[in-house]
């Protein structure tokens, strides 16, 4: 049985804040959607979602009921389990438009490497909360977790995965700046990798790669891809105008004018609908689930709880942070999905995998006065 | 912290506790910076929105419901295809297509009747076009009818602004200069298939393009195919285009020159009339097809057209099959032209010298039956030289003995017969040329010595298809060089400086020594040039032709039957398929030709006529004296 204790420290507002965002995906899916549910009211990805949401649940529960400190131990196995169904991905992985991120079990799509995110966050915040890891660490100590985050990041990038691996990397930088890196090694760091920039670009870089990169940098080069969807995306934001053409009334989205609707491009329905005034509150709410989760890292007394969570918070911050830029048109055009918003089963459930591990820590943060 | 709880506390965990609140001021610099920046870009984000939704949210607003921004294609010209020396075979013609954009038309039912109308079709076919793409964006277009005429181009244009939503696509549309010439060779185009559009080989083709399906055209499609382009268009209300917003100009197929002479094919297929049958020409010096020709052929235009269903079950049950291309796709017993890489591989295997002599009594007993020589009454006594130009079956039924199967087939590989030319087009037939591995592993059964006659005779299981003779033969012709044949010369580059020509491969250098090549070559000479040769009836005065005959069983000699004694029992004497396979000028060949004539008769009357022509209308020569028969 749970501690009386424990429920008391649980941290309902994060809860609140999660349910209000996940409503809003629900509602942007289904008008996202809304044709397709119609044609088919009994199998539609929108059903589909609500059955990860309760799978997403589910897991969360379980990620309350033991105490993260055994993560610890754990943590080596679970990153090698997954670093192995990477592999496994780009061996009998499943290819769906010329990358293969999928594993088929039984009709069931799964995507290791959003679990991938997850374990390397514990695994980071195990090493660097052992003893004899101070913060700003040599670079001895530095060698090891970088090379825990190239391995992962490079099976990634050769799916081709690049949204995925460019959140894998800034959550690990996240917790590499939390631990504190020393001036020194970054200005060397930087020395060494920008001379590296040129000549790489010049003379590895094949033509049509070098053309996918400016592309990110500049739709406009690529008039027919992303520069014709940044385009869509921006008319279907902007004519949102203030307070939006209301729920399903959505003309840029239902003509089909708005690529990946559902999945990349869900705040741009979202923000059809419900205008500025829509967009600033769902913004404010995701501000909030990260502050909440901040502050659930802070109040944690032991360095990997608070590390745990900072993982799992940058998780939900970079992705919201590169998706809604990426969609409003200030940050290239990346394959990120919005937080609990966008449809997705493998990234919904990880997400509430993250939130349920934020919960376990902020429920046990006086665990020492109890024992 | 009570004293209960103190003892409870691991020693352990005390020493992190304590540890852990000395960095914790530390940590908390961090919060504070990523604070700030979730918030600093919260702020941006917000100001980005209120640019977008607020101040130019009217704009946006406007275009999302009067105007909108479609993607419109560009589709790229395909290469053309022209001759050896610069021909034009195949160019592109503008053509004119009918679509419909739902999303812009205002009265459905009323603009399909009044389309029916201008075009002279019915309503109920553009209904049911339009019922098939129902699963479509209504924003994409629709085609209705593809390749208007003048006329109807013209009263459609005439009526558009009343038409919102129809929409005219411009588009090049292959145009074959010489239709039905080379059609085999060049080949044709069709719409894509939708499983091809989802296969990884036509990324980038969309809907309704046209891909080749056939010979050159689509042998060589991905340097003909070119890279579509496309604009970004504003347009307003009834779908009329209202500026460019952005553009990507696409880029032109590659021009292709074919290593064919189109004179010389069309004088191979000129001889091809009123037969059926195939006649190849190559450069013996570089493995160029000079002339591939068959018949019957087929009309490209039609398939650019589009092939009625009526039309294509016509194309596909007619029994001599137009579609097939028989110089590379059809295997047929080389019959007596067989004979020459039987002569060469028992001089370079020691078991015949030049002057070895077998004397031929009509017939050649083996087991308990006689194999007969075409020639009843026999050819007395000879050597080599004298049965190539004779052709005797026993002569080389002795040999065909000495080898053995496995050695004649071996030996044949050497010339390129039983494997594929690898002249790089599809639906070429490897031939057969059996060994005794091949009989028990294929049949089951193990071969029968009196097999091995028929082999050696260029009958039984031996296969050959007109291309894999004349290819051999050139090896013959130039002393053993085989060469990998091919049929484009040059690939023109996008810009005017940038050509690919293609080098001549050679495949292999057959290992036998010069002279024997220089002896099976006076025979074949013979064969044309002496009275007593099988083919001297096609004896030009001017141009030293040599070759060889062959008459073809079509009913198997598995069974080491003799095929005289087919052709009495059976008396359909036009059974047998004509071969010849000659070149010239016999002093330094500079073109091979092979003829097969289904169902000819015999290759003397029937083929060698015919390789006469060609090769002379090669060499530049007025067929002037017509070749008497023989």
């Amino acid at each position: 049985m749970m501690d009386r204790r424990l429920v008391e420290n649980f941290d309902w507002p994060i809860i609140g804040v999660l349910l209000a965002i996940i409503s809003i995906g629900l509602m942007s899916i289904y008008s996202a959607l809304y044709q397709q549910i119609q044609a088919n009211p009994t199998h539609n990805l929108f059903l589909r979602q609500v059955m990860w949401l309760a799978l997403g649940f589910s897991v969360m529960f379980c990620s309350l009921l033991f105490d993260y400190q055994r993560l610890r131990r754990l943590s080596l196995w679970l990153y090698l389990f997954f670093l192995i169904l990477l592999i496994a991905v780009l061996v009998i992985g499943k290819e769906v438009n010329g990358s293969k991120r999928w594993l088929d079990l039984g009709g069931l799509q799964f995507q290791p490497s959003e679990f991938m995110k997850i374990a390397i966050v514990i695994q980071l915040a195990a090493y660097f909360s052992s003893q004899d890891i101070q913060p700003y660490p040599s670079l001895r100590k530095l060698i090891l977790p970088l090379i825990m985050i190239c391995v992962p990041t490079v099976l990634i990038l050769a799916e081709p995965d690049l949204g995925t691996a460019i959140s894998l990397l800034s959550i690990s930088g996240t917790l590499l700046f939390f631990i504190g890196i020393r001036w020194r090694y970054l200005l060397t760091g930087a020395l060494v990798i920008i001379p590296l920039i040129y000549p790489i670009w010049e003379h590895v870089l094949k033509p049509y790669q070098k053309m996918r990169i400016l592309i990110l940098l500049r739709p406009d080069l690529d008039p027919l891809g992303a520069g014709y969807h940044i385009r869509q995306s921006k008319i279907a934001i902007g004519s949102g105008m203030f307070g939006g053409k209301g729920f399903l009334n959505g003309t840029q989205n239902k003509l089909h004018f708005l690529p990946e609707k559902h999945t990349d491009f869900i705040f741009s329905v979202w923000a059809e609908e419900w205008g500025f005034l829509g967009c600033v509150v769902l913004l404010v709410l995701l501000a909030a689930l990260i502050a909440l989760a901040f502050r659930a890292a802070r109040r944690s007394k032991d360095r990997f709880g608070s590390l745990l969570v900072v993982g799992m918070a940058s998780l939900i911050l970079w992705q919201a942070l590169i998706n809604i830029g990426m969609v409003i048109g200030v940050l290239p055009v990346v394959g990120i999905t919005l937080p609990f918003v966008s449809y997705g089963g493998s990234s919904l459930v990880s997400l509430c995998l993250a939130i349920g591990l934020i919960e376990n820590v902020s429920m046990r943060r006086f665990v020492f006065q109890m024992r | 912290m009570s004293s209960k709880s103190e003892k409870l506390l691991k020693l352990e965990n005390l020493k992190q506790f304590n540890w852990e609140v000395a960095e914790s001021g530390a940590f908390q610099k961090h919060y504070l910076l990523l604070m700030a920046l979730v918030l600093v870009v919260l702020f941006i984000y917000i100001l980005r929105l209120w640019h977008l939704q607020v101040v130019q949210g009217p704009k946006y607003r406007y275009q999302s419901e009067n105007n909108r921004i479609r993607l419109e294609d560009i589709p790229a010209p395909r290469g053309i295809i022209f001759d050896r020396n610069g021909i034009p075979l195949v160019e592109n013609r503008p053509a004119y297509h009918l679509q419909l954009i739902r999303e812009d038309v205002q009265d459905l039912s009323q603009t399909i009747q009044e389309l029916a109308r201008l075009t002279g079709r019915s309503a109920e076919e553009f209904q049911e076009i339009i019922e098939a793409n129902r699963h479509l964006p209504k924003f994409v277009p629709i085609r209705l009818a593809a390749d208007l005429d003048r006329d109807c181009l013209a009263r459609i244009e005439a009526q558009r602004v009343r038409l919102p939503g129809v929409v005219i696509q411009l588009e090049p549309k292959r145009e074959y200069r010489c239709n039905g010439t080379a059609a085999h060779l060049i080949g044709y185009l069709s719409e894509i298939a939708e499983s091809e559009l989802k296969s990884e080989a036509y990324q980038g083709y969309v809907m309704g393009e046209d891909v080749g399906k056939f010979g050159v055209e689509s042998a060589f499609e991905k340097y003909l195919h070119g890279k579509r382009g496309g604009r970004q268009v504003e347009v307003d209300a009834i779908g009329r285009r209202r500026r460019v917003l952005d553009e990507v100009l696409p880029i032109s197929g590659r021009n292709i020159w074919l290593t064919i002479d189109i004179d010389l094919q069309r004088a191979a297929e000129d001889c091809l009339q009123g037969r059926v049958g195939s006649i190849v020409a190559i450069d013996p010096n570089s493995g160029a097809v000079l002339a591939l020709a068959n018949n019957p052929v087929f009309d490209q235009e039609k398939f650019i057209r589009g092939l009625k269903k009526e039309e294509w079950q016509e194309l596909s049950k007619d029994r001599t099959h137009p579609l097939l291309n028989r110089a590379i796709g059809a295997a047929y017993p080389p019959g007596s032209t067989f004979k020459p890489f039987v002569a060469l591989a028992a001089l370079k295997e020691g078991l015949i010298s030049p002057e070895t002599t077998i004397n031929c009594p009509g017939y050649f007993p083996f087991g308990n039956r006689r194999y007969r020589c075409w020639r009843d009454h026999g050819h007395g006594a000879m050597e080599l030289e004298r049965a190539l130009v004779q052709s005797c079956d026993v002569y080389f039924y002795q040999t065909g003995m000495r080898l053995g199967v496995d050695r004649i087939s071996q030996y044949a590989n050497y010339f390129g017969l039983g494997e594929r030319t690898g002249i790089g087009l599809h639906g070429e037939h490897p031939g057969l040329m059996p060994t005794s591995a091949w009989k028990r592993q294929a049949l089951g059964v193990p071969w029968q010595k009196g097999e091995t006659l028929s082999v050696a005779i260029g009958q039984g299981f031996d296969l050959a298809t007109p291309l894999q003779m004349t290819l051999g033969y050139s090896a013959i012709a130039n002393g053993g060089n085989l060469w990998q044949p091919f049929v484009v010369k040059r690939i023109e580059g996008n810009g005017p400086t940038e050509v690919d020509d293609i080098k001549p491969k050679l495949k292999r250098r057959i290992p036998i020594d010069a002279r024997y090549f220089q002896l099976v070559q006076k025979g074949l000479l013979g064969v044309v040039d002496e009275a007593r040769g099988t083919a001297h009836g096609i004896k030009h005065k001017a141009v030293s032709i040599a070759g060889k005959t062959g008459t073809a069983q079509v009913v198997g000699l598995a069974e080491g039957a003799n095929r005289k004694l087919l052709e009495k029992i059976t008396k359909h004497k036009d059974r047998d398929h004509a071969w010849f396979v000659g070149y010239a000028p016999a002093e330094e060949p500079q073109v091979v030709v092979g003829a097969i004539i289904e169902h000819g008769g015999h290759g003397s009357s029937t083929a060698a006529p015919l390789v006469r022509k060609v090769i002379l209308s090669y060499l530049g020569h007025e067929v002037e004296d017509t070749p008497q028969k023989k």
